[in-house]
């Protein structure tokens, strides 16, 4: 029966392997040996072995990067899941029980529709989007309202204090609507009776919450921790397109991809960039590694 | 995976509705599910406002000129000013930008669709040698962060003479697509019925054939979700056409996200500030409008993947 089968398997693999090995592979491949170069663009650059990763180890700039990502890595999640649970606990849960079963507050379907709509627009968009919202004067969405409320415009991208959370807000901004479906489906799947025996035995909405949905959900949230916590190491396109300067103002809000992005395509070190790009690699590994291990929890049986 | 759509069978009768004890039987916990309730409805409204109120007004502003987006923020604009729109649509090539993401998109969508199923239908279906192999090398791509390559992604594409070109984000797009769309998909096939195929290739299918004719059709549902994902995926990309796609003198090949981005740093040098926000309209209510008439497909093929 299955004669052919060795040109009809070649045939249906040659393009896709083709194409990932030369723009995936390859270059993934060739980072690592750059990371280890001080090639330059110009004249064929140097095996320097570690020296680059000993400048980055000296970089003032690398190593705030990195504490912007852990910020980000704690900040980011917290509270995106925070909010989406909330938000999707009322639009499954809040309504309370009729005739046996959970529902959500009125209107669920709209609020759901609305919550997700940011995930649709690009990055970038948001980033000139939000320019506008956090202008500094009275002109800015939020400080025209501060204004009328006789409270002084701040700064949001400005101020090196809070420029840093003016963009995590985005990100939560964005990403919470993914997770409030995330955790919408999640919730869905959770037995009706089980939510009804807690009732008949008394357990609060606040209880229904905390001892009900959480542990039954705790996959999910480990899904959305490992996925915001990814996110966290990117945060490039944000932070190119609303920041002050790209990363600043004096690179109080850069992140390592922005590093990598103007060591390469800006001053021309390639090998340099590369070897964040290196760093950037096994933090990443690092923290899925980490965090699957950590969360990891006797799973309930339902 | 489908969303709140399970339907409840009804129980038990409804109990009478009784006036004051709407929601919940409980006397106990009345005042306590009224204040969460409340506190919760308050959230709620506050969040989709948060998320209407930014897009809103980009839209109302589109219609200010460099006075009104100037002065008080929450200020209406005073004339419906359509000439903004033409000034983004025209010269600032908003236009153009848009017509270049629907075809690269587009182009490439169908090819990551078209390569990914193929890789993926065969690695799910037929065992040989390195099949495990070529698969993981597919899936490890999940793990890389996309920076890490950028820099020699750069130089291959420079060397291959694709720089600066549709074709060579074409071919990056589709590549940096396979790893999730291959993932995906193959754990898609598997879960096809044998006995279809194998009724089929008696009947004298070829290999090829019973994968267009009947493999396809019946992995539409996974299909379709997986299309949706990397429509928005590679609609919302931002940084690898930055690093394909680089040069001012290519300007007319540039895709929206980038587009809309350097009409931002340029709009300062202009004082075209209505301009900025028509051509951020512009690039902000087609995706509006798609995602309401698809919201349903895109919530579930956008979270498809996060839940096996």
């Amino acid at each position: 029966m299955r004669h052919g089968k060795y040109p009809f398997v070649i045939g249906f693999l040659l393009a896709p392997v083709t194409l990932y090995v030369v723009f995936v592979i390859a270059p993934y491949a060739q980072a690592f040996y750059m990371a280890a170069t001080n090639w330059r663009g110009l004249s064929p650059g140097q095996f320097v072995g570690f020296e680059n990763f000993e400048r980055l180890f000296q970089d003032d700039v690398f190593w705030k990067a990195l504490q912007h990502h852990g910020v980000l890595l704690l900040a980011l999640p917290l509270l995106t899941i925070a909010i989406a649970l909330f938000l999707a606990f009322m639009l499954n849960v809040g309504g309370g029980a009729k005739q046996g079963v959970m529902v959500g507050v009125r209107g669920s379907k709209f609020y759901r529709v609305v919550f997700f709509l940011p995930q649709v627009l690009a990055v970038a968009i948001l980033g000139v989007l939000f320019q506008a919202v956090y202008r500094a004067d009275e002109s800015g969405l939020i400080n025209g309202l501060l204004g009328s409320l006789g409270v002084e415009p701040l700064g949001f991208l400005i101020n090196p204090n809070i420029a840093l959370w003016s963009i995590i807000g985005v990100l939560v901004w964005q990403a919470v609507g993914f997770y409030v479906v995330l955790f919408s489906a999640g919730m869905a799947s959770i037995p009706k009776d089980i939510y009804e025996a807690a009732m008949l035995d008394g357990a609060s909405r606040v209880g229904l919450f905390f001892r009900v949905t959480i542990p039954l959900l705790w996959d999910t949230l480990q899904v959305a921790w490992v996925y915001l916590g990814i996110m966290a190491f990117d945060a490039f396109a944000i932070v190119w397109t609303l920041s002050v300067d790209q990363g600043g103002p004096d690179g109080s809000t850069t992140v390592l991809g922005a590093e990598i992005y103007r060591n390469a395509f800006v001053f021309s070190k390639y090998g340099y960039a590369s070897a964040m790009g290196v760093a950037l690699f096994f933090l990443t590994l690092t923290f899925a590694a980490l965090s699957l291990r950590v969360s990891r929890r006797e799973s309930v049986e339902m | 995976m489908t969303i709140g759509t399970d339907k409840p069978a009804p129980v038990q009768p409804a109990p009478p509705p009784s006036r004051g004890v709407r929601r919940h039987g409980r006397e106990g916990t009345k005042r306590e599910v009224g204040l969460l309730s409340s506190v919760g409805h308050i959230f709620l409204v506050v969040w989709a406002a948060l998320v209407i109120l930014p897009l809103l007004w980009t839209f109302l502003a589109s219609f200010k000129n460099n006075e009104e987006i100037f002065g008080n923020a929450w200020s209406l604009p005073g004339a419906l000013r359509f000439e903004n729109w033409a000034r983004a649509w025209e010269e600032a090539h908003v236009g153009q930008y848009f017509l270049n993401s629907v075809f690269v998109v587009g182009v490439s969508t169908f090819g990551t669709m078209l390569l990914g199923s193929m890789a993926a239908y065969v690695l799910a279906r037929y065992t040989f040698f390195g099949n495990r192999a070529i698969y993981y090398l597919f899936v490890s791509g999940l793990a890389f962060p996309v920076f890490l390559a950028l820099v020699p992604l750069f130089f291959v594409v420079r060397n291959l003479g694709l720089f600066n070109t549709h074709t060579g984000l074409i071919l990056v797009y589709i590549s940096y697509s396979l790893p999730f769309t291959v993932f995906f998909l193959a754990a898609f096939f598997k879960t096809l019925p044998n006995s279809v195929a194998e009724a089929a290739m008696i009947d004298g299918c070829s290999h090829t054939r019973l994968f267009f004719r009947v493999m396809m059709p019946m992995a539409k549902p996974g299909l379709i979700s997986i299309t949706i994902f990397n429509i928005i995926g590679q609609w919302n990309q931002y940084i690898l056409p930055l690093a394909i796609i680089p040069g001012t003198d290519v300007e007319d090949k540039w895709v929206l996200t980038q587009g809309i981005a350097n009409i931002n740093t340029s709009a300062g040098f202009n004082a075209d500030w209505g301009g900025l926000f028509a051509a951020l309209t512009m690039a902000i209510l087609p995706m509006i409008v798609i995602y309401a008439i698809f919201q349903r497909q895109i919530q579930s093929g956008l979270t498809a993947g996060a839940v096996k």
